[in-house]
């Protein structure tokens, strides 16, 4: 499979620089297919949040990547507080008590998630809309938000749970899913992980997509996003909807939150949204910021695009395959894959 | 027109009655005023005043630090301020210019031009490197400006966060050239000043001051000195920028901050001043980070992580965007406040954990940027770009007005 077309060296003076292989990918092509349409998966949920909010209130939500953060931390406090310890392992002890723990631990993240971003727009973004602020000023708050809860997280919560939760450290994983190959395709394996991630990540894309294209709640979303005026004038409450926005945005992040840490079990930590946040506001953005199928597919084609990169370049030039491919999109066609518009959705 | 002006005069706050003094004084009178305030503060390292110098660190370094953060906040304030463009990727500009001079004079980069083989003098290189290390960034402001600047306030702000990203990331993972995150070492600084007590010069980091000398040289470490000469680039720069500020390109800016659309109908060709707006802040970013590398002398990538883009951004928010004062005030704030607390235990008699209190910096400042946007949004001392936009002749008109009519003032006291 290598030729000398498929793989090369860049060369800056003396030092080998950037190195590809094409070849690597060709070889694992499913294996790479398949890890991007997992990370895609998350990346896809966490989307959604931002491009709801974006359509209702035209605000780039930067703290929603701590929503996430945030619903991380609350499974694995729902688990700590049903006996599990640190380092220990959620899966020994039958499949329906494993469910139940999914379960649970779900449930835990997605309404620490929803009520943290409810509570961010009233406690951050309520009283400048009040104001009439300018969306600087909005994206400025949301900026402090996001340090605030990170930093939260960081140094004060270590302090209120004694030291068992937050600070500078990971914590030690919890396993909630022990990984076993289910079936192959070519040279990948399907996992009950994978499994996992993607049925899930399709059912809540699926329920989010039906609740805001059929059901009255949603009419009233759209509403708000194409018209608040008018959507007032008609009966709809905008502030109502703002917070329904916001926790729809938090539920889907919750979930997330726990897809990821089955993805990755040692990655709670504080800063571990950060970048994630950054990267799923990039799948937005790509599939069409405000639009909820474009935030979906918009997930799923960063998230495979970016691991065929990190199979091309060498897995340290992941992270910069999402970003060029965020600034080569914004450039070429900044409205996105599908275009931008909640309201326009389905009118 | 001059009548109703004086007339609200009792209702002037403090700071608008020094700002319309000072816009009153003639342009010497104005240095006259200004030369001593500069020359006191380049003193404040030297004299050290009880109650404001730090106790954890060393207040030359702090001092020093602020005038590297009081450059970039100007650098900044040009463009989120003055043109209106939110930046988060500024942080990447200061990476550039560091790297720039990592990379042309620490034995560890492969275009190292220092040593036997190199072009560059020992003594002179660094001086040498950070007008390159100025161009450098310049143009990767205009790199990264061409294409990205026809998108607007949000997309702007995300595009530039990710181009912050891809340039740490970037300084991470091409080991081969940048060290990776190792870094590169040893960079060159100005080796001025050398003498037996100094065999490296008075900007090297080994120049901890003459404990046992005069009230003058015994707080005269290398902190003091990399503050002066920040400080004198702090002065050029800001002639630069005011000049400017006052000029069609400064009109410009206002005119695209306040509304881009109107602006664009009224013939102001908006890509081509943004654009400026770019370059120029990122320049003097890069300055900034020249200064930074020469300083300390290494430079490693986890230095320049987004969380400093957005200390930067609170800088220039907390000061009162457009400002150049004010950002510079904010500066102050972002660099002493977390340096002050380190090492203290007391303050005002109450007991407290000062590096506890700098650790929590960034809780902090978040806290401050969320208050701030719902109280005080324009800043600690915001611009009054209005009346800037008439200049000068409007203050002299209105005090021309004032001497011809002393009822008027009358009716202001």
């Amino acid at each position: 499979m290598t030729g000398p077309v498929l793989q090369g060296t860049m060369y800056l003076a003396d030092p080998a620089v950037i190195s590809f292989d094409i070849g690597k990918l060709a070889r694992s092509f499913f294996q790479s297919t398949i890890d991007g349409l997992e990370w895609g998966s998350i990346y896809a949920l966490v989307a959604v949040g931002y491009t709801l909010v974006y359509g209702v209130l035209r605000l780039i939500n930067f703290a929603h990547s701590e929503i996430f953060m945030l619903g991380m931390f609350a499974q694995y406090a729902a688990l700590m507080l049903m006996g599990f310890s640190p380092s220990g392992n959620a899966y020994n002890e039958g499949v329906l008590l494993t469910i139940f723990f999914l379960g649970v631990a779900t449930v835990a993240a997605m309404l620490v998630s929803g009520g943290a971003a409810v509570g961010l727009e009233r406690v951050a973004y309520r009283p400048l809309r009040k104001r009439n602020a300018p969306s600087l000023v909005f994206l400025i708050t949301a900026i402090g938000a996001d340090f605030v809860i990170q930093e939260f997280v960081h140094f004060v919560l270590p302090k209120l749970t004694g030291g068992k939760l937050g600070g500078l450290n990971a914590q030690q994983p919890i396993i909630l899913v022990q990984q076993e190959s289910v079936f192959k395709i070519g040279d990948g394996t399907v996992t009950n992980k994978t499994l996992i991630i993607l049925i899930a990540a399709v059912l809540l894309a699926f329920a989010t997509d039906y609740f805001v294209n059929r059901t009255k709640f949603g009419r009233g979303m759209r509403a708000v996003s194409q018209d608040p005026t008018t959507a007032t004038l008609m009966g709809v409450s905008r502030e109502r909807i703002i917070m329904l926005t916001f926790l729809i945005g938090g539920f889907l992040a919750g979930a997330a939150a726990l897809l990821y840490t089955i993805k990755v079990p040692g990655g709670i930590i504080y800063s571990g949204g950060f970048l994630l946040g950054i990267k799923a506001f990039s799948a937005a953005v790509l599939g069409g910021i405000g639009n909820l199928r474009g935030a979906l597919l918009g997930g799923l084609v960063l998230g495979v695009a970016e691991n065929w990169g990190q199979y091309i370049f060498g897995t340290q030039w992941k992270d910069i395959v999402a970003f060029v491919l965020l600034v080569l999109v914004l450039m070429i066609r900044p409205t996105g894959i599908l275009g931008e518009s909640l309201g326009k959705a389905r009118a | 027109m001059s009548t109703p002006a004086i007339a609200k005069a009792p209702k002037i706050a403090f700071g608008d009655r020094f700002r319309l003094w000072w816009n009153t004084l003639s342009r010497p009178a104005q240095w006259g005023f200004g030369a001593p305030f500069v020359l006191l503060l380049a003193l404040l390292p030297i004299i050290r005043p009880p109650g404001l110098t730090t106790t954890g660190t060393d207040f030359g370094a702090v001092m020093a630090q602020f005038g590297m953060y009081a450059l970039i906040a100007i650098g900044l304030n040009v463009v989120v301020g003055q043109a209106g463009l939110l930046d988060l990727g500024y942080v990447g500009f200061y990476a550039i210019g560091a790297y720039t001079v990592g990379l042309l004079t620490s034995p560890d980069s492969p275009w190292n031009k220092t040593g036997p083989n190199g072009f560059l003098s020992d003594k002179w290189a660094w001086l040498a490197v950070a007008p390159i290390a100025v161009a450098v960034t310049a143009l990767s402001g205009l790199l990264l400006g061409t294409p990205t600047l026809r998108l607007r306030g949000d997309y702007l702000a995300i595009v530039t966060l990710g181009f912050g990203e891809i340039v740490r990331l970037l300084a991470d993972n091409l080991d081969s050239i940048t060290g990776g995150g190792q870094g590169l070492s040893q960079i060159a600084y100005p080796r001025v000043g050398v003498s037996a007590k100094q065999p490296l010069g008075v900007f090297s980091a080994g120049n901890a001051g003459d404990p046992t000398g005069s009230w003058f040289t015994r707080h005269l470490n290398s902190g003091v000195w990399w503050f002066w000469l920040s400080l004198v680039l702090i002065v050029f720069v800001l002639m630069f920028v005011g000049n400017l500020e006052r000029s069609r390109v400064g009109r410009a800016w206002v005119a695209i901050r306040e509304d881009e659309d109107a602006a664009e109908i009224m013939g102001v060709p908006t890509f081509k001043f943004k654009l400026w707006a770019f370059v120029i802040g990122a320049s003097i970013g890069g300055l900034s980070g020249a200064l930074y590398a020469g300083q300390v002398q290494f430079v490693v990538p986890t230095n320049f992580n987004v969380i400093n883009s957005v200390l930067f951004l609170c800088a220039v928010v907390l000061g009162g965007q457009g400002n150049k004062l004010g950002v510079i005030l904010g500066a102050f704030i972002i660099v002493y406040l977390p340096n002050a607390f380190l090492g203290r235990t007391e303050i005002f008699g109450w007991q407290i954990d000062g590096n506890a209190i700098a650790q929590y910096k960034y809780l902090f400042f978040g806290l401050a940027l969320m208050l701030l946007m719902i109280f005080r949004p324009q800043g600690l001392i915001p611009v009054r770009q209005k009346l800037l936009t008439y200049g000068r002749q409007i203050y002299q008109a209105m005090r021309r007005g004032r001497e011809a009519q002393p009822e008027a003032v009358e009716v202001a006291k």
